[in-house]
């Protein structure tokens, strides 16, 4: 990537045009989208190129000879190639595979890789940062393999603490980390943990779920083994996520789900696996879905993955700054103070008024935010709080909806003043 | 849209602010009931005296959560001392159904016999919701049903637990 070319900038309002659903007065007004983080809004194009693959091109995919079920393969496998690329894949059209979501993705990599490489005595090293997508499929192997699980523990303001870090990575087999927190919006350093997992004998499981659709991404930069995302966070549909491994580890690992799709024969007395990635995408995989997600891609590339991340700092500087200044003591904004350590997204707890309460009042200004633990559990422990609301941007979020948020918190604060 | 006030009624505001019952009783004798809010993360802990005569002799709320569930199990604390088993769950059963969720009966276990039946029926009779009719506006806005029947669900689990251990 080139140092000398200036980020390019976008035109927020002009994004936001782009997005159906952006354009819909709610009850409370106009719509103030703060929920991101849980998925994004979907462009016109996205629908579009869904709705086309239905009209033109409908058939399943791989097995059949005539013209549209062809067409609906190499849009299939133009899809993998081109999310690849969005990821620095080095071999998309083996490394990249379609699942369900992340949370699919991670149980793969758990139930695959983790199933035939851990027993007693392994130890499996996770972040107190977790969403339960990558704590909960460990939990599980755990009960039938019996190894051990550490935890990255956490600094004051929700940044990984790497003080014993070379003690935790003590007889470490992988490491299964997030790259954002959905929560704290902290930003882990995935490229320096990986080397030092490495180091130590250790793989790298990324949960990338937050990060690919807010930054740039470079696979062989951050030297990962696996790396999980979902669809739906980055302007795709619903129903399609990605795993993306190393060939040698893929080609190593039994499949995940059987069924068709994934066999190369089948005889009364068992069956082979598929070459990748076949092997791991049993079933009718979601083709709508990924061809959809395919058009979003586009559509984030051509604003620019550098611009839409400078994009989310400002908004976020701009947020941390008007809310800090307005609210001072009175609002606690977890995690990293500043907007460069994080991602676009506040985890807010306003003094008195549960998070409950405050998205209630939210509500009434159409501004969705969500309240609750974001299946980030231990986290949330460790934040010494039973919930949060969660206020979280991405490209179509503007200076207008951090002001619309700062006056119904204001509301919200006299209402329930004691 | 249903304004905050349908929700937010003052008598809530102030359960919310001050709780009654708020504390923990020695378990055992009483028992110790958690019960969870997997949507929103709300903790909620219901101690409960039982005497033989199958009546709450003592409560006790521990957790945390919003002001409409908080409110509710502050409510609901008041309500039910001194108030036998048949009658707490007739309450509960009237306070199930101004939420809008209707259960025939609450001991799906066992077929009632006639006796029983007799006295479900005249504590639903005697049932009064009295200050838990602020929380009536709660079923304008769906999503937080859950939040107003958390301490309830809790409280009908202890006092299974309480009269199973006896
Ligand atoms: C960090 C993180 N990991 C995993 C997931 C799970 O994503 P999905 O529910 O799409 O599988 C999420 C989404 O909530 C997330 O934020």
């Amino acid at each position: 990537m080139s140092t000398v070319q200036a980020t390019r900038t976008f035109d927020v309002a002009k994004v936001k045009a782009d997005f159906p659903l952006l354009q819909r007065v709610l009850e409370g007004g106009p719509i103030h989208y703060l929920d991101s983080a849980a998925s994004s809004q979907k462009p016109q194009v996205v629908i579009d190129a869904m709705t086309t693959y239905y009209e033109t091109i409908n058939a399943n995919v791989h097995r059949g000879v005539y013209e549209i079920a062809e067409a609906a393969t190499n849009a299939l496998e133009a899809s993998r190639i081109r999310l690849g690329q969005f990821i620095g894949a080095p071999s998309p059209e083996t490394e990249v595979l379609f699942s369900k979501n992340a949370t699919e993705s991670l149980n793969l990599v758990a139930r695959s890789w983790g199933g035939s490489n851990l027993g007693p005595g392994d130890v499996v090293l996770l972040t107190q940062l977790e969403h339960h997508a990558n704590i909960v499929p460990w939990f599980q192997l755990q009960a039938e393999k019996g190894f051990e699980i550490r935890w990255i523990p956490l600094t004051a303001d929700a940044q990984l603490d790497l003080t014993n870090l070379d003690v935790l990575l003590d007889g470490v087999k992988i490491l299964a980390l997030t790259a954002m927190s959905n929560v704290t919006g902290t930003l882990t350093p995935v490229a320096e943990l990986t080397a030092r997992a490495h180091a130590a004998g250790a793989l790298v499981c990324l949960d990338a779920c937050q990060s690919v659709p807010h930054q740039a991404t470079d696979l062989v930069a951050l030297g990962v083994d696996f790396a999980a995302f979902s669809g739906h966070k980055m302007l795709g549909p619903t129903g399609v996520g990605v795993l993306w491994g190393r060939e040698a580890l893929l080609e190593a690992m039994p499949p995940f789900l059987g069924g068709g799709g994934m066999i190369l024969n089948v005889t009364l007395d068992g069956f082979v696996p598929a070459d990748l990635p076949a092997k791991f995408e049993a079933g009718t995989p979601p083709v709508a879905e990924i061809i959809g997600l395919h058009a979003a891609v586009d559509y984030l590339d051509a604003l620019g993955m550098d611009a839409i991340r400078e994009h989310e700092i400002s908004l976020t500087a701009y947020a941390l700054h008007a809310l800090t200044e307005r609210f001072g003591e009175q609002l606690t904004i977890h995690g990293p103070a500043g907007a460069h350590s994080r991602g676009g997204v506040l985890s807010l707890a306003m003094e008195g008024i549960h998070p409950h309460d405050l998205s209630q009042v939210l509500d009434q200004h159409a501004v969705c935010v969500r309240p609750g633990h974001h299946c980030a559990k231990p986290l949330m422990k460790v934040l010494g709080v039973g919930a949060t609301a969660r206020a979280s941007f991405y490209i179509y979020n503007d200076t207008d909806d951090v002001d619309a948020l700062a006056d119904a918190l204001a509301e919200a604060a006299d209402f329930f003043s004691f | 849209m249903p304004g905050l006030e349908d929700l937010y009624r003052e008598i809530i505001l102030d359960h919310y602010r001050s709780p009654r019952n708020r504390g923990e009783l020695a378990s055992p004798p009483a028992t110790r009931t958690e019960g969870f809010n997997p949507l929103c993360g709300d903790e909620i802990v219901v101690y409960l005296d039982i005497d033989d005569t199958n009546t709450v002799t003592d409560i006790r709320i521990g957790g945390t959560g919003c002001s409409i569930s908080q409110s509710s199990a502050s409510m609901m604390s008041a309500a039910v001392r001194d108030k036998t088993i048949v009658e707490v769950k007739a309450l509960t059963r009237a306070f199930k159904g101004m939420m809008s969720l209707h259960e025939s009966s609450l001991d799906t276990e066992a077929e009632l016999d006639a006796e029983a039946a007799e006295a479900e029926a005249q504590a639903d009779a005697g049932v009064k919701l009295g200050d838990l009719e602020a929380l009536r506006g709660v079923v304008k806005f769906p999503v937080r049903i859950k939040c107003a029947t958390l301490a309830w669900n809790t409280l009908l689990q202890g006092i299974e637990e309480a009269t199973e251990a006896s």
